[in-house]
């Protein structure tokens, strides 16, 4: 090649590469650029974002559950409680790491099949950075066997933790329910509510009962630690806390020792009691039996318990007092009386003549008395100590089914109490337009009479009952039922009175209710259809006794409690208060199955009166519960 | 000049101020960072300077090998690395269910590092060969030895390392003269088969680029060192939060913080006029380099010094782009900045090459 073409060639190839470093250099800028743009959006455009999400990192704010308040009866007894116990709890960790863990815990102590699934459970539902409890109520020998072994089992803590106890017992489950692990149906609940960021760190919710209805101020306001935290969770210091604002404690009206007595009072029969005080509404008891054990369900009921106490024929899961409907059956005659007497239909001399049945004009149907041959001459008092059928039926069809309606509902017939208890039912008071509504059919003159003397569609609860007759034996005042009495708050214990919440004053005329308060007293006394529980009482008693039928009795044949076997048999009522001329408790009582009123449910309200009154016990129940503790 | 005859200081002779000003620089807020995310620790901080001296030692000794004596070893080494590769291929030992090593008894070596030098090397010495005659056959030549050490790495596989290669080689035949047609025309090519490119990887390679478009779709698993890396370079702000008082460095957040992630850490603590600092520091070191390509006497010393200035920011790009989350996540280290023994190495080797082409100005006689 001639040195010439190899000069030009020389040249040309080295203007070429100046050409392509200048390129090359255009190269490098434009990348230089993009990595200082990207450093500009995230360090300059987007410091603010990601400054928080370091912050988020960094800062873990750790939940302090608050102790939950304690329930107290009247007197000042425990029926529930915290108590302190050693939890295993293990942090979270990669998969192998927790695996790993897991099986060395399973070497060093007994884990159950159930634990560990429930461990899994509680990881898979659990934040961040909490701890995961694996095994609870730790033996002494086990806390020291895993502290001992602390430095192999990466991410394992002990923690001291508050469970909760139930010291009364079945007979009270219905009053104070019981607590139970949050699951995704509470935890949805918390969350439409606002409430979930307070239950974090607290694994228990009230479920029935008090528990239930006073959670917000049982559970109390959760504290937070402010950690730092480093990229494994581990705490590395503690920047700030919050601390937690325990629950508050209940007192309620009710009295352990009343409880027990009622409860006892019933011997085997199954039913409902309530015993309010009339001037405060104060629920003194409330019994529904059976009742369960409530601590079975704090951790989780097995699935064997459920299923037998949710089957059970007894269904001793249901309130009877709060959700168990009943005709009212002859309780209802004191109220019919106020009825006839308030709307001007009769007056307390009035009388009528009883055939011993009752029949509407132009039919040849009899609506019997109970009792064969009739009551004579009877006027309302002496109706309502003998419980006379005919002369309600007559006053029922003078009243007609819609204003009997009326009256009746301001004694909370057909509507809820309002007491401090979730899930109460408000029972059936009939009318013309709700027939016409539920059944889109006309009342038949026939349901009128009926009703008269609480049959029929008439379903009430116990405690409508109780509440009903409270309103008998204060003059008209329907007050809200309350358990509690007052709260107590945590840093000044101080007992805060809860409030006494008057639903409604019914004007009711003094002479008119004069009337019908003998005659639930005459029902006490010799010749009234309750004497027998009344024998030999230190006070007198005003009372009404009923029957709700179980079984429809055909036309013409005739109850026979004898030949009906016992599922079948009435249910037995009783409403009373006493002492009659200035009334301190009221008492309404359903046994079931227990036939006629006077003879089964008459006694077990004479028990109550004589331990609240006189403080009685009966000779079989030994003293329980501990005294007053503060 | 007074002229000393003691060896050493003849040595220093080859050495490029500019040059060895800026690199000691880089390497002074590596030795500070690396000490903030090792937590202070000793054996870090003394490993990081001892590597140091080594890679400064060894550019002191390239910087003294005439360039002409360089170009001299292209072949031999890009033989023997052509050999080792096919050694690992047939024998290699599976790491990672990668075939990548080769034991040679005293120790593990991936003969893939050796390519990075020799391949370079290699093309430069070629090119230098056919100067002042370049035809479309000395290019498709060239392409041919490129190809074959990249398509071997491919299949390793090592897509990261294979594609690093490619654009090193594929610098020096820019620099050597491709015609420009031919870049576009591969270009457009190389978008157009890049669906074809999806299909034939591997799952961990299209997971990674899949965690770059949304890391968040796997907070916990691989976009976990994105997340952190892009909050770590966020949070810095405008100033960084100081020296060693980075949270994110401090708590753990950050992984492989002293090696490839120590970008987030530096951006963490020293913020966006830190990263700006840095950047610029590299355009410096990348602008001396090409300034030594400009008045490079040879044909292999311009080759080499444009080449390998250009490659070395490349690395930077893809690991800053990589930590700061517009880039797939891929195991390049930050020249002069990571911890890492080899990777310093062979960086002030290739340093000490750009020294020898600008100390060495006589035209060599070959």
């Amino acid at each position: 090649m001639p040195l010439a073409t190899t000069l030009k060639n020389l040249d040309r190839e080295l203007a070429r590469f100046h050409g392509r470093l200048k390129a090359g250099a255009i190269f490098v800028a434009l990348l230089a650029t993009t990595l200082l743009g990207r450093a500009f959006y995230l360090q300059i455009t987007q410091h603010d974002y990601y400054i928080q999400r370091a912050e988020n990192n960094r800062i873990t704010q750790v939940p302090v559950a608050p102790n939950r308040g304690l329930i107290l009866d009247r007197k000042g007894r425990i029926l529930a409680e915290n108590y302190s116990a050693y939890t295993l709890e293990l942090a979270r960790a990669q998969p192998a790491e927790l695996e790993a863990t897991l099986a060395e815990v399973s070497r060093l102590i007994e884990i159950t099949p159930g634990e560990l699934r429930r461990f899994r459970r509680l990881l898979a539902e659990s934040h961040e950075f909490e701890t995961v409890p694996l095994k609870s109520k730790l033996t002494d020998e086990e806390v020291a066997i895993l502290a001992a072994n602390r430095y192999r089992l990466p991410g394992t803590e002990v923690k001291a933790r508050l469970f909760r106890n139930y010291r009364a017992g079945p007979g009270m489950a219905h009053v104070v329910g019981f607590i139970g692990r949050i699951n995704d149906r509470d935890l949805k609940n918390l969350r439409e509510t606002g409430r979930e960021q307070n239950y974090r760190g607290t694994a228990h919710i009230g479920k029935t009962g008090l528990e239930q209805s006073y959670e917000t101020l049982l559970h109390g306001r959760t504290g937070f630690d402010q950690m730092e935290t480093d990229a494994s969770g581990r705490a590395v210091r503690a920047l700030s806390r919050i601390p937690p604002v325990p629950g508050k404690d209940l007192r309620l009206y009710l009295d352990e020792g009343l409880q027990a007595v009622a409860e006892h009072a019933f011997g085997d029969y199954m039913g409902g009691l309530v015993a309010l005080d009339p001037n405060t509404g104060g629920v003194l008891a409330l019994v529904s039996k059976p009742g369960f054990d409530p601590n079975l369900f704090i951790d989780g009921i097995d699935p064997e318990t459920w299923k037998a106490l949710n089957e059970s024929p007894e269904r001793p899961m249901v309130n009877r007092v709060l959700r168990g409907l009943y005709p009212p059956g002859s309780t209802i005659k004191p109220f019919m009386g106020l009825a006839g007497l308030e709307l001007g239909l009769r007056k307390p001399g009035d009388t009528i003549v009883d055939p011993g049945y009752f029949s509407l004009p132009n039919s040849s149907h009899q609506y019997r008395d109970w009792k064969r041959g009739g009551h004579g001459i009877v006027d309302l008092r002496r109706a309502i100590t003998q419980s006379c059928d005919t002369y309600f039926y007559k006053l029922a069809v003078d009243m007609g089914i819609d204003r009997m309606h009326d009256y009746l509902a301001h004694f909370s017939f057909g509507e809820k109490t309002g007491i401090d208890l979730d899930g109460e039912s408000a029972g059936l008071l009939p009318s013309r337009e709700w027939k016409q509504r539920r059944w889109k059919k006309a009342w038949y003159p026939g349901e009128t009479v009926i009703a008269g003397i609480g049959q029929g569609y008439h379903l009430t609860t116990p405690l409508q009952l109780a509440t009903a007759t409270a309103m008998l034996a204060n003059g008209g005042k329907r007050i809200e039922p309350r358990l509690v009495q007052a709260v107590r708050d945590p840093f000044t214990h101080v007992w805060q009175p809860q409030p006494v919440v008057v639903h409604e004053q019914v004007a009711i005329r003094p002479e008119d209710l004069a009337v019908v308060r003998q005659g639930m007293m005459d029902v006490m006394r010799p010749g009234g259809t309750g004497a027998a529980a009344a024998a030999g009482a230190a006070y007198t008693i005003a009372g009404k006794t009923g029957t709700a039928q179980v079984v429809g009795i055909k036309q013409g044949a005739r109850y026979d409690a004898g030949s009906l076997s016992l599922k079948n048999r009435d249910h037995a009522l009783f409403i009373a208060y006493a002492p009659a001329e200035n009334p301190t408790i009221v008492v309404a009582v359903m046994v079931e199955n227990g036939g006629h009123g006077g003879s089964t449910a008459g006694p077990i309200a004479r028990a109550v009166f004589d331990y609240y009154l006189t403080g009685k016990r009966p000779g079989t129940l030994k003293q329980e519960g501990s005294d007053a503790s503060d | 000049m007074p002229r000393t005859n003691h060896w050493l200081l003849r040595g220093l002779r080859h050495v490029d101020g500019i040059l060895l000003l800026l690199l000691v620089l880089v390497l002074g807020i590596s030795l500070a960072v690396v000490t903030s995310a090792s937590g202070q620790s000793p054996a870090r901080i003394s490993g990081h300077l001892v590597n140091m001296g080594l890679a400064l030692a060894v550019m002191l000794l390239m910087a003294n090998v005439p360039p002409h004596l360089l170009s001299k070893a292209g072949p031999p080494l890009y033989a023997a690395g052509l050999v080792l590769l096919l050694g690992v291929a047939l024998f290699g030992e599976i790491r990672n269910g990668a075939r990548r090593w080769l034991d040679l008894g005293f120790m593990a070596f991936q003969p893939s590092e050796l390519l990075k030098l020799a391949l370079p090397l290699m093309l430069a010495w070629y090119f230098q060969r056919n100067e002042a005659v370049l035809r479309a056959r000395h290019f498709m030549i060239g392409g041919v030895m490129l190809l074959v050490p990249f398509l071997l790495i491919l299949r390793q596989p090592d897509l990261g390392t294979a594609l690093m290669l490619g654009v090193s080689g594929f610098y020096l035949l820019f620099f050597a003269g491709l015609p420009w047609k031919v870049i576009l025309g591969g270009a457009v090519l190389g978008a157009a088969s890049l669906p074809v490119a999806w299909g034939l990887m591997h799952d961990y390679q299209q997971k990674r680029v899949l965690m770059l478009l949304d890391p968040a779709s796997d907070p916990l698993g691989a976009g976990y060192h994105i997340i952190q890396s892009t909050i770590a370079i966020g949070s810095g702000g405008l100033f960084g939060k100081g020296w060693m008082q980075g949270t994110q460095n401090q708590l753990d957040f950050i992984p492989e913080r002293t090696t490839d992630f120590i970008y987030a850490v530096f951006g963490e603590e020293f913020g966006y006029v830190g990263t700006v600092l840095l950047v610029c520091l590299y355009l410096a070191i990348i602008a001396r380099g090409l300034v030594i390509a400009a008045r490079a006497p040879t044909q292999f010393g311009r080759l080499m010094a444009a080449t390998l200035s250009l490659n070395l920011f490349t690395y930077v790009f893809v690991n800053m782009g990589m930590v700061s989350g517009i880039l797939p996540v891929v195991g390049v280290p930050l020249p002069l900045m990571s911890y890492g023994g080899t990777a310093l190495i062979t960086l002030l080797l290739g340093m000490g090459i750009l020294m020898s082409v600008a100390t060495h100005r006589q035209l060599n006689k070959s």
